[in-house]
Parts: C-alpha cells; structure tokens; sequence
C-alpha cells in the first residue's frame, strides 16, 4: 500500500506531477443497533488513483452520489482518508499533523458549489475575503485591504463593493467572491467543486471564462468537479469518469469524446443532450436501464456489470484491472481495447 | 406530422401575473400569449425568473394568492376561460384535463401515502371507475411509464423508490385521467443525465402513443432540442421568440436567443470560446418600459428602452419581440 513506485499508474508523461493520489479510499460507517455501533460502510471513495499534472485541468464527472465531491474534499483532507495516500508535490497529506496542514492549506484551494451556502451572511465581502489574509499571512490592515480590492478588480467585481455583504450580490457575483477568497493566498492547486452547478446558464459562461483567465495569469491546476460533460470537455485537458466509487476511465479530453472504450462513458455521454435539433435526430442514445446501485452494498466484480449492456459472467465475479490501454488512456472494463 | 395544421387545444391571452411583496411588486408575468396544439410538444425556456413556471402555474391558479394576483389575461381551454371559471370547475380541469409533472417529485408526493393510493386518487376524482377499477387502472399507468412488477409496487411508498422512479409514478399520476395536456415542470433538472434520458424516452413514446400536448419547461436548450416541436424562449417574464424547434436552434432571431446558445458548451464540438452575455438577468420589481433584454444586449438602440418590443412574425411560424433585423443588421421599420 506504501510501495508508491509499484502502484503508479498514471503518470507515462514527462510533465510535472502537483498531485498524485494513490489507492484512495473513503467509507462513511454507518451506525445501527442498540448501541449504534459499525453496522456497515457508505464506501463513497473505494480505492481511486490518479495524477494531475501542474497547469492542467483534470475533469472529474459522474452522476450524484459517485463520489466525485467527497474525493475532491479528501485530497483537501477536509475529510481523513480512510486508506490511501495524497502526495501534494511530493508530500503526503495523509501523514500530516493539523499544524503542518495548516501550511499546506494557502496553497490548495477549494471553491464551492453553492455560493449562498459557503459565504457568512453576516460577514462584509472585504472580511471574508481578507479572513485567510489574516490567518496566513502578516499583513497590515492597509495592505490587506488593498490586496482585497485588487482582488475583486481580478474577479471582476467593483472594488467600492468591498464592504457589502453577500446578499446584496447575485449568484454569479457571490461566486466571484468565493473565487477571490479562493485565489486570495496565490494558490497553485484549485479544488472547484461544481462551481457552475447552481448559475444559469448566461452565468455560467461568465464564471468559467474567469475561471480559465485565472488559470492563464496565475498558472493554476484544477480539478474541476462537474456532473455537466459538455462544460467539461470545453474547460478540461484530462477527464476522469467516475462510477459507485471508482474510476471506470480516464485520457485527455478529445479522446474521452471521440473514443471512450468504457461502456458507462459511451452511455452517460450518449445520454447528454446536445443544443441542435439536426444532430439530436441522428444521435445514437445507449439508454441504460435501472438506477444506480448503493454504494453501502456495491455489487460484486465489475461495479457498473448490473447496468452495463455487454456484461458476461465473469463481469460479476471479477473487478476488471486499471489499465493502460493506449498511451495515457486508462480504463477499467474487461473487453476495453 | 406538420404542426401547424393541428386544432388549438389551449389559447392563452395577454396574461399578466404579479407578486405583492413587502419588498414591492414583483412583475412576474407581462403580457404572454401563446398557443397549443392537439398533440405538440411545446418547449418553454428560460433562466429563473423568466416567468415560464408562473406563466403556467397562473392558468391553472396553483400559485398562492394573495401575494399572488392574475391581473389580466385570458386562457381559452376548450369552450372555459380558465381564469374565470369557478373553483369545483377548474378542479375538474385540473388532474383530470390538464395533468401536472413537478420538478421534484419528492415533495411533491405524499410521503405516507402508498403510490397506489396516490395515483387512484385522481382516478376516483375524476372518473366514473370504481375502487377495483382504479387500482386496475393504476398498475396499467405504472406499467405504462416502465415500471416493473406493477402490481406490487402499488403499495411502496415515495421513500422506497429511487429519483426517476418516483418522477415515473408523478408521469403515470399526470397521465391517470387522459388528459388532453400535460404541463411538465423541470420534470428532469433534479435527475442524473442517465436517468433523464430514460424519462425523456418514456415521454416521447407515451406521446406517440397517447396523443397527449405537453408543455415542458426547462432551462435546459439541449433537452429541448431534441424533444419540441415548438419553443417558446422567456425572458424577464415576457415571450422573445417563438419559433418551431429547427428554425429556433438554426436562425435564433432574438439576440437573447442568440446570446443563450453562444454560451452553451456542445458536447459534439471541439470548445471554442464561450461568449457569455454580460450583465445580470433584470430586476422584475419595475413595470417594464422597453425591453428588458436592453441593457444586455449589443445591438440596443434607443427605442428599446423606449417601448416594449411586440412578438412580430419574421418567417413562417417564427416570431420574435425584437426591434433589431438581426438578419439584416438594421433597425425593422
């Protein structure tokens, strides 16, 4: 499990690696019985490795309750890890005390989906964006505010507005102040968790073009947690698809549209609907039956054979191998080739 | 097939729905007409607070009143208005002529009711069918939208189903009396695309099959894309264009329209830069003056904060509310 040599598996390019997880796992216990103890495991994150390279946005995708959000929380160690390992260029995160985490934490940032949930209502924009100004670094109150209004200006927002507080902006504006507050310590490493999931869609456009502006002028990585695959294709360089858990494929983003060899990613990409009327007519659709298993009880071997339309036996029986099968293009299905 | 040629089924006028807040009065709706067709599956867009769920819960008065107030408009239902008609006579319209599809089915079904009890309830409301009859008729419905092993599932209760099985028994409810219309409200925005492209399988064969109109509204261009015979895109509570599906996607004529498309990422493209509309959508507490697209919008002149901009026909079937010839680049007379 600490043999990280012998378990890398997705890093063929000569790129700088700014993340790399290894055998990552997540259960939440679930309690029952007289004396609420352990009965059984939400195993929402059930052993997934993978690299970001530095400068990169790396995509991860899937339904609800896949575990995307939870991952992109345990690589923050928001939540403890329950097996695995996170190396943040090179140290591992799972091993840290909170004081040596609290160093780390300026440079691995998050933004969340829900910009009305994850901003204090009582809080002035200049103080929630000044707050981790305050706790990591030992600027004077001058110098703080005019790093606050330079940062607005970066987002896009008036620097005058700093002493307002979030309900009198709207959705996409608050987003922009979660973003200040998120690239407010120059951060190299973005968690953005949906960060577009809760705009319209003439938002929308708005946030992801700052998003990938910020990205040029500061030279940002990202994992870009979305369930939205056409956002993703426009805004990822790499995408992993995730399933009940695990990490069914992962390659750059043309090949993932143009060849995906998982059958879950050729049905969840079939099933996006696309904007023109002309292409919808001739679209191919895998409709696949059923909903999505617990992931308190996954199903043996193969954890998508209950939905997968070319599933055999031996689908239920064995957990197909992550392999390599083209240059960086990783899947985990018995018949990809 | 042709869409046009079909009898009307529903014929709204001038509607006009607006909201007394402590905060003022919230202009809703301002002035929306349409039509619907026997049999079409008519697409409303727009973002929130465009008006187009308001627009069709004030048809059937299922937004709360007071603060709600219907101040003007009429809506042409067979031989009814339905916005005069009494209570126990839109009652009767209600889940039995025009069926309802919510965006979450689980609040809007009754946690402690069996789904049996809660698709027989319309049936028994608004049919002559017995108690035997109605639950037949139910484990039918249910069989109808896809669900297995009806007959049993009858007596599980919301909680026991998953997210698109519970929207399947709000479609096999909607459907329980025959209506001649359904009005879906988001029906797939809270699903899993997997998922809602099961739903949106079921309803386009429960259409062919049945014949029913059905209004469905969304934010989402891409399902409706691929689903309407005819959109109708909303902003600021007012109608800008309508047009049939194609002529919508190929030649959008209103810059809203126009803007809403180019900001959209395409799944079967390579990305190009997303064009977003700058601004933020209008504030509805004002009477709207001139459009109120204006202030967002590249090719605003100075009659379009002056006077609101009329649904005008540009090409058969496609209209648009917008004082700008896109097509032409000038003024239209």
């Amino acid at each position: 499990m600490t043999d990280v040599q012998a378990t890398t598996p997705v890093s063929s390019t000569d790129r700088e690696v700014i993340v790399s997880v290894r055998d990552l796992k997540k259960h939440f216990p679930i309690a029952g019985g007289l004396f609420r103890r352990q009965v059984g495991a939400v195993r929402a994150v059930d052993g997934i490795s993978f690299d970001i390279h530095r400068g990169e946005t790396l995509g991860l995708v899937g339904e609800s309750g896949c575990g995307k959000s939870t991952t992109g929380r345990v690589m923050l160690q928001l939540d403890d890890a329950t097996e695995g390992n996170i190396f943040f260029e090179g140290q591992d995160l799972t091993k840290l005390s909170n004081s040596q985490m609290r160093k780390v934490r300026p440079r691995a940032q998050m933004i969340f989906q829900d910009p009305h949930a994850c901003l204090n209502p009582r809080m002035t924009v200049a103080s929630i964006i000044g707050e981790p100004l305050r706790e990591h670094t030992d600027m004077g109150p001058a110098e703080r505010r005019e790093r606050i209004e330079e940062l607005l200006s970066i987002v896009g927002l008036d620097p005058s507005h700093a002493n307002r507080y979030p309900h009198e902006f709207s959705g996409g504006q608050r987003q922009r102040i979660g973003i200040a507050r998120a690239i407010a310590l120059n951060p190299d490493f973005i968690v953005c968790d949906e960060p577009i999931a809760a705009l319209d869609v003439s938002i929308q456009a708005q946030v992801v073009n700052l998003l990938l502006e910020l990205q040029q002028s500061l030279g940002l990585t990202y994992l870009f947690i979305s369930h939205d695959l056409s956002m993703i294709r426009h805004i990822a360089d790499r995408v992993a698809v995730m399933y009940l858990g695990h990490i069914v494929e992962l390659t750059d983003v043309e090949r993932l549209y143009d060849d995906a060899k998982h059958p879950y990613t050729e049905a969840l990409l079939s099933a996006v609907p696309v904007p023109d009327p002309r292409a919808e007519d001739i679209r191919k659709r895998v409709i696949l039956e059923g909903d999505l298993p617990s992931p308190s009880n996954p199903p043996p071997g193969c954890v998508f054979n209950t939905r997968c339309p070319i599933a055999e036996q031996k689908c239920s029986s064995e957990v197909p191998e992550w392999r390599e099968i083209g240059t960086e293009h990783w899947v985990a299905c018995h018949f990809a080739e | 097939m042709s869409a046009s040629d079909r009898e009307t089924v529903l014929e709204v006028n001038g509607l006009k729905t607006h909201f007394h807040t402590q905060d003022g009065t919230v202009h809703a709706v301002n002035g929306v007409s349409f039509t619907l067709r026997a049999g079409e599956l008519l697409g409303v867009v727009g973002e929130s607070g465009s008006g187009k769920s308001v627009t069709m819960m004030s048809l059937l008065k299922l937004i709360p009143m007071p603060p709600g107030e219907i101040v003007a408009g009429q809506a042409n239902f067979g031989d009814q208005d339905l916005l005069q008609i009494e209570a126990d006579e839109l009652r009767k319209v209600r889940g039995g002529q025009i069926g309802f599809i919510f965006q979450d089915p689980m609040t809007s079904l009754n946690p402690v009711l069996t789904i049996g009890r809660q698709i027989t309830e319309p049936v028994l409301l608004h049919t002559d069918l017995d108690k035997k009859g109605a639950k037949a008729r139910a484990a039918e419905l249910l069989d109808m939208v896809g669900i297995p092993d009806a007959a049993a599932r009858l007596k599980a209760y919301p909680h026991e189903l998953s997210g698109g099985m519970r929207q399947r028994v709000m479609i096999a409810i909607a459907l329980a009396c025959s209506p001649e219309v359904i009005i879906a409200d988001e029906p797939t925005t809270a699903l899993d695309v997997t998922i809602q492209a099961q739903i949106i399988a079921i309803v386009k064969d429960l259409r062919e099959r049945l014949g029913t109109a059905v209004v469905w509204i969304t934010h989402d261009l891409g399902v409706v894309a691929g689903l309407a015979d005819r959109v109708l895109v909303m902003y600021g509570g007012r109608i800008v264009e309508e047009a049939p599906v194609r002529d919508l996607y190929a030649t959008p004529m209103h810059p809203y329209t126009v803007g809403l498309l180019a900001s959209l990422p395409r799944l079967d493209q390579k990305g190009q830069e997303l064009v977003s509309i700058p601004g933020q959508p209008p504030s509805l507490y004002a009477e709207p003056t001139g459009c109120s697209f204006a202030p967002r919008c590249a090719h605003a002149f100075d009659r379009c904060t002056s006077e609101v901009p009329e649904l005008i026909e540009v090409h058969p079937g496609h209209r648009t509310a917008c004082f700008w010839d896109l097509e032409n680049g000038r003024p239209r007379a």
